[in-house]
């Protein structure tokens, strides 16, 4: 059970009771997911880039990064089950109306195909069909990287919900960012200009498409600025940006440059991640978040009703 | 876009159902004791006092499927040197049953699905406590049980209705403030109750989740309430989060489809 907040006067409570619950998931497993998953699914398309244009460093690390970035994830969402032994439940079913079942459906397609294109590569056998799971793990991975704005969007969780409009669009940003980014630190500076594009890119949509989200005007927008959330994303922000302005000024001339500011685009979109999750988790702990816009809803149908009636 | 709107399954016919008459409500909590009796729900283990009223078990969750809340609301007196009065609510919560269920909607295991009766049951030997379902319900009523990791809530007693009974909190209810039966007659029954109760002068009663064309479809399990619902800590208009969903996906096509084209568009002309 939750704890209480303090009872306030503005909007009626019980005992100042929050009425959802608060997620179950822990904020590394998932919020760690999102992150890992994102980068996974976007550097799989960079990989698939480079194995067109004759870079073969990016295209080797890149799809050695994809494959370690989406293991890590599906290590995290197992992790944070509560039966993880019966992970293989989630393909009993195949259920549009649930994007956690579309998710481990895709995740089914990617992972296979982001692990036959490295394998491929690494051991140089069956090169065509390396490359062809390749394209497939880019397509496949544009689906990683956005679904999980879906995911968390599909919840009454108030933060969540009421970004689910914009919430794809930030996490498809973030995932280029920190694809573009950490692409950009490993990959010799040669062979990594798209890398350091897709890092700018994806910084410039994240950042845009975060700042309308936070200025939504929606009550629980609140939650993106307060506390730990605010924190976070304010953190996002700078690395993020400062990020993005060193890899587009500098990172053609210095390798080090390269690698530190594409690791802080990539910093920036991990938390990122970890601020949404946290605001999210906030607005179900202060029942105003439900209260108060379902009541002016309520208040509002009930004068329509009326003008209708008089 | 809810799992009942695609027709999978159609929802029972009769629908059974439960109408909780709040005004009768006594405050015995004798619906959460045959309830945690009857289903073998654990003891929630701190025995701490709340100093909420007689309320200290504050809210549904995974070892309480029948909650009874107690609110002692102040009514000012007429007279400025008298004490002001009290009025007692009291009303005993439980899963609605949701016709749109956000939480059968999202699970991605199956393990919640709605019987034949109607009602939305999880089926604990397939759940994986993905908890999926927790966030997405709008009443904040399923929960997962620490020490177990599978999730828990009311299955309007799946087990006593198979066998022709009645659920066992309607059972123990002295009163009738709990009454199951098939929602089409409870309704009817719902109607009449609270106009006799406004033609008894009892301004503030009103249905609650009674009502098909609200944002869930209608609740399976509705009240008769003497106040505003979030006094009793309910969601005033609760909307199925999947009634969105339909949106998001698009939403997620264009940001993939947006990916995919901004992925070639960095590599093209690009020199090193
Ligand atoms: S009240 Fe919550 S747990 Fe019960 S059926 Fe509706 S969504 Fe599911
Ligand atoms: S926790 Fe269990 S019942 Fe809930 S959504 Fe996940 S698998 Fe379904």
């Amino acid at each position: 059970m939750s704890p209480r907040r303090g009872a306030t006067e503005e909007f009626t409570s019980y005992y100042g009771r929050p009425i959802l619950k608060k997620p179950t998931w822990s904020a590394v497993d998932i919020a760690g997911y999102i992150f890992a998953g994102g980068l996974a699914g976007a550097t799989s398309m960079l990989a698939a880039g480079a194995q067109y244009s004759a870079r073969p460093s990016l295209e080797r690390r890149s799809k050695l990064m994809a494959l370690t970035a989406i293991s890590a994830s599906a290590v995290a969402l197992v992790h944070d089950l509560g039966r993880p032994e019966r992970f293989l439940n989630m393909l009993r079913v195949a259920k549009p109306t649930s994007p956690m079942s579309m998710g481990s459906w895709i995740l089914s397609l990617y992972g296979p195909l982001a692990g036959a294109s490295a394998a491929s590569n690494v051991l140089g056998i069956l090169p065509r069909a390396g490359r062809a799971c390749g394209v497939g793990a880019a397509v496949a991975g544009a689906a990683v990287a956005t679904y999980t704005g879906v995911l968390l969007a599909d919840t009454a969780v108030p933060t969540w919900h009421d970004a689910h409009e914009a919430l794809p669009f930030v996490f498809a940003g973030s995932a280029a960012a920190s694809a573009g980014g950490v692409a950009a630190a490993l990959a010799p500076v040669a062979e990594a200009a798209p890398a350091r594009r897709m890092a700018v890119g994806g910084a410039v949509l994240e950042t845009v498409m975060s700042l309308k989200m936070e200025r939504s005007g929606k009550l629980s927008a609140e939650t993106l600025h307060q506390g730990r959330a605010g924190t976070l994303l304010r953190l996002s922000k700078a690395f993020t940006v400062g990020g993005a302005v060193g890899l587009a000024l500098g990172g053609r001339h210095s390798r080090l440059v390269s690698t530190m500011c594409g690791l802080a685009v990539a910093a920036g979109s991990a938390l990122l991640r970890f601020g949404v999750f946290e605001a999210g988790v906030a607005s179900t702990l202060d029942p105003k978040y439900v209260v108060v816009p379902q009541r002016e809803r309520a208040d509002e149908a009930a004068r329509q009703r009326e003008a209708a009636g008089a | 876009m809810s799992v009942t709107q695609l027709g999978m399954p159609s929802i029972g016919v009769p629908r059974k159902g439960f109408f909780t008459d709040t005004s009768l409500c006594i405050g015995c909590k004798a619906c959460e004791v045959a309830c945690k009796e009857w289903n073998s729900v654990p003891a929630d283990t701190s025995l701490e006092l709340t100093g909420e009223s007689f309320d200290n078990t504050s809210a549904l969750g995974a070892d309480s499927w029948r909650h009874v809340a107690f609110i002692e609301k102040q009514v000012p007196a007429a007279d400025p040197s008298a004490h002001d009065g009290v009025k007692w609510l009291m009303s005993s919560d439980v899963c609605k049953h949701c016709t749109h269920a956000a939480c059968l909607d999202v699970c991605p295991t199956g393990a919640l699905f709605r019987t034949e009766h109607g009602t939305v049951v999880v089926q604990q030997d397939i759940c994986n406590g993905c908890g999926y379902c927790v966030s997405a319900c709008p009443y904040g009523v399923i929960d997962q049980r620490q020490g177990d990791g599978r999730v828990f809530k009311c299955t309007m007693c799946y087990d006593r209705l198979g066998a022709g009974e009645e659920p066992a909190c309607a059972k123990a209810c002295p009163t009738k403030s709990i009454q199951y039966g098939e929602l089409d007659e409870l309704r009817e029954r719902a109607d009449a109750r609270v106009t006799e109760l406004h033609e008894r002068g009892e301004e503030g009663a009103r249905l609650y989740g009674h009502n098909p064309d609200d944002g869930v479809g209608g609740d399976g399990a509705f009240f008769l309430l003497l106040d505003e619902p979030e006094t009793y800590g309910l969601p005033p208009d609760p909307v199925v989060t999947t009634r969105d969903l339909p949106v998001m996906w698009k939403r997620a096509a264009g940001a993939a489809a947006g990916l995919l084209l901004g992925a070639v568009a960095v590599f093209w002309g690009a020199r090193n």
